[in-house]
């Protein structure tokens, strides 16, 4: 499909800005300052200060004589770029495809957006007329290529260039619509080639020995003989969907009604292509430019309307609409392989493969953290405290077997210090003090020996006892380190069932 | 007109009273659950059940007051977990601190990776996953280890799996107060001390509680020793004591 392009250029960004923050500044002529080399110099002035002949790079005490009502301002470091940024997300609105264009232009790759808008005109008619109302001065032009629009926004007459008119529009633009280097500029209006068409039905040998590899490359870019590269400032995912209003949107089931709509759209797309989704964001672009957004994460591929709703209905009522959302947009950047006979298998038949399940679990990732969901795997060790690993999926299936040995169902998350009698060394303890409680030892078993792993940890070993006292109370205590050593404590760990 | 014989009068009535006594179950709600799996094991424990089976889709009450306790009521509950669960079962495990070793449950033949943990530290949060997992009939039992619990929360849990007809349990570890709660039984669960096949072998034998059933809706309550031998619940028969002979034996 033929591409077109819209070049936007903010003939006078930086001082658009200081006049929106300082209105008064309107009807004066306006500068912007920077010192260089101990002088001042001036960066950028308003329509008014360049009728009067000031013009970027002049010196400051120069332009005060010449206007003695001249207003100053200092210029902000990187501000171009800043609000370049930010009017290229702005203009998201309109493409999804959003370049910025330093210094001062913006590039929108258009392809298959004006109908939306009733055709080229009134689409870019509405862009300018927008852009304009926010204070900005602004010349676009859409064309084929990226070089024509470039062009014919900043030295040409029309707006729109028919498709496949592009080379016409060319041929009277003066070079420097073709963003060539200075010195190939001075050089061409040295020679009297003032507009393009005195020089493009030259031979190209002789073109590029006097002008360089740069001169062609931005003639072929222009002529759309070159394919050139943008480098949007937001990818657009390839599973995205759209949603403008015509009205701004500010109420709660207004957006619930979009989120719908965009939902079907993309799950019925998914659902073409088997796929589901694995993380999903709802973006909404306010009215003031600001944009508010929601992700949600699911642990199965899933286009499940109903349940991709829930999930992102807990999340609505943080979005704050303010005076109103002109452009939803539902994305999936985390996209994988579907297959709905395996859920069909599954299905109705309980346990950790039903899809209800993952979508129970989703649920409670997204309300209150997916840190809160555990499921445990068997680990190969023996230490009670690494006996088990932490699973990373519902799915995942054990690598190992889980032991048999007596453990106790209720374990101290840190062992507790108890005091012990023990009357014979190495054998089971007789009493034992927990929490001021004097508990008689009447049955035990052990022990059982279980030695530090070197590799992981240093210290004693854990010689393990199970006991049982008169009424029935089970409990599992461990002595840490040798008898005969002498440094050795004696610990609680658990009670058994 | 032939008279019939005296039993087979009897056994008609009896026929009468049982069918009766069905349509009772059945006007109170009472759904029956064909479970005879879980009843197996009880002994006669299930007679003071509904219609003499364990009560599933429903919500249960476990008391403890000491840690110890809280470890017989555990062990007891992975016993019906055993036989719920069977080999695809799935259970949720609700809790704001959570003691449960997961490697101990393998004691009790179940999977501890059939078991999905979740650990909520606001109460308010924790009411709702529970609610939300009572609702989801993919799971065979849900367990919330709640210690305070509002009679219109546990009425809301009741109602959510009357729909679904998941098993709810509610662990209650030192409440602050008892109350009135929805659920259909309360249990007490207390450690008694174990015994071998014969007592004459050294060290710790198989686990053994007492089982107090304080409350059961449309059945009958009562206290039972149960033991866990061999991979399944085995009722304890002892000789009873009547009133007399206890007053006897103390005076």
């Amino acid at each position: 499909m033929a591409r077109r392009y819209v070049s936007i250029w903010f003939r006078y960004l930086t001082t658009d800005w200081f006049t929106l923050h300082q209105p008064q500044l309107k009807t004066f002529p306006f500068v912007l300052r920077t010192s260089e080399h101990g002088r001042m110099i001036i960066t950028a002035a308003n329509a008014l200060a360049e009728q009067q002949g000031i013009t970027r790079g002049m010196v400051l005490a120069d332009a005060r004589a010449m206007i003695p009502s001249l207003q100053v301002s200092d210029d902000k470091p990187d501000l171009a770029n800043k609000l370049l940024n930010r009017l290229a997300e702005w203009c998201i609105r309109f493409t999804p495809v959003v370049a910025t264009d330093p210094p001062d232009g913006l590039i929108l790759d258009v392809t298959g957006c004006p109908h939306l808008w009733g055709g080229d005109i009134p689409y870019l008619q509405s862009i300018i007329t927008r852009l304009h109302t926010r204070g900005y001065h602004v010349h676009a032009a859409m064309a084929d290529t990226i070089g024509t629009a470039w062009g014919t926004a900043r030295f040409g007459n029309s707006i729109v260039i028919e498709r496949s008119k592009h080379i016409d529009a060319l041929m009277h633009l003066p070079p420097q619509a073709l963003r060539l280097e200075p010195e190939v500029i001075e050089r061409l209006h040295k020679l009297g080639l003032h507009q393009v068409r005195q020089f493009i039905r030259m031979p190209r040998t002789s073109l590029r020995r006097r002008f360089g590899n740069h001169f062609m490359m931005r003639l072929a870019q222009a002529l759309g003989q070159q394919d050139e590269q943008l480098h949007p400032i937001e990818i657009p995912e390839p599973y995205h969907e759209r949603l403008p209003c015509l009205e701004p949107i500010a109420t709660a089931p207004g957006i619930a009604i979009a989120l719908q709509q965009l939902l079907e759209k993309l799950c019925t797309r998914l659902q073409q292509e088997q796929k589901g989704l694995r993380k999903a964001i709802f973006k909404c672009y306010r009215v003031d430019g600001k944009t508010e957004q929601v992700n949600i994460g699911t642990h199965l591929p899933s286009y499940h309307i109903e349940h991709l709703f829930r999930l992102f209905e807990l999340k609505l009522s943080t979005i704050e609409p303010a005076l109103g959302i002109e452009l939803f947009i539902l994305e999936a950047p985390v996209v994988e392989d579907h297959f709905p006979q395996q859920e069909a298998m599954w299905q109705g038949v309980g346990g950790l493969e039903d899809v209800r399940l993952a979508e129970l679990i989703d649920r409670f990732a997204n309300k209150i953290g997916i840190q809160a969901i555990h499921r445990y795997l068997p680990d190969e060790h023996y230490w009670p405290e690494r006996s088990f690993k932490e699973a990373t999926s519902l799915q995942e299936k054990p690598t190992t077997v889980w032991l048999d040995n007596p453990r106790p169902l209720q374990l101290l998350r840190i062992p507790e210090r108890i005091d012990v009698t023990a009357l014979i060394p190495d054998y089971p303890p007789m009493l034992f003090r927990y929490k001021g409680k004097i508990v008689n030892i009447v049955k035990a078993d052990g022990p059982e020996r279980i030695e530090q792993e070197w590799w992981l940890q240093q210290g004693q070993h854990r010689d393990y006892y199970r006991v049982e006292d008169a009424a029935g109370n089970r409990y599992w205590i461990f002595r840490l380190g040798h008898y005969d050593e002498k440094v050795y404590q004696w610990f609680i760990h658990g009670f058994f069932a | 007109m032939q008279r019939q014989p005296a039993t087979k009068v009897s056994q008609q009535k009896a026929d009468i009273f049982a069918g009766l006594q069905a349509d009772i179950l059945r006007l109170q709600g009472f759904k029956t659950v064909q479970n005879t799996v879980l009843d197996s094991g009880l002994g006669p424990l299930k007679y003071a059940f509904p219609n003499a089976t364990f009560p599933l889709g429903a919500m249960h009450e476990f008391v403890s007051a000491k840690p110890e306790e809280t470890a017989a009521t555990l062990g007891f509950l992975s016993g019906l977990l055993n036989i719920l669960m069977g080999s695809n079962g799935a259970v949720l495990w609700i809790s704001p601190s959570r003691m449960l070793f997961p490697p101990a449950l393998k004691s009790f033949g179940l999977n501890p990776d059939r078991f999905i943990f979740i650990d909520v530290q606001k109460e308010k949060d924790a009411l709702w996953v529970l609610d939300e997992a009572l609702k989801c009939s993919a799971l065979t039992a849900v367990v919330g280890e709640l210690p305070n619990m509002s009679f219109t929360h546990s009425r809301r849990l009741q109602l959510a799996v009357e729909e679904s007809q998941v098993t709810g349990f509610l662990l209650r570890n030192q409440p602050r107060a008892i109350g009135t709660t929805a659920c259909i039984s309360r249990w007490y669960i207390s450690p008694l001390p174990s015994t071998n096949e014969d007592d004459n072998l050294p060290g710790i034998g198989f686990p053994k509680w007492h089982v107090h059933l304080q409350r059961i809706r449309n059945g009958k309550p009562g206290a039972w020793d149960i033991q866990w031998k061999d991979g399944r619940f085995a009722p304890v028969y002892q000789p009873v004591f009547t009133i007399q002979q206890t007053q006897q034996q103390a005076g």
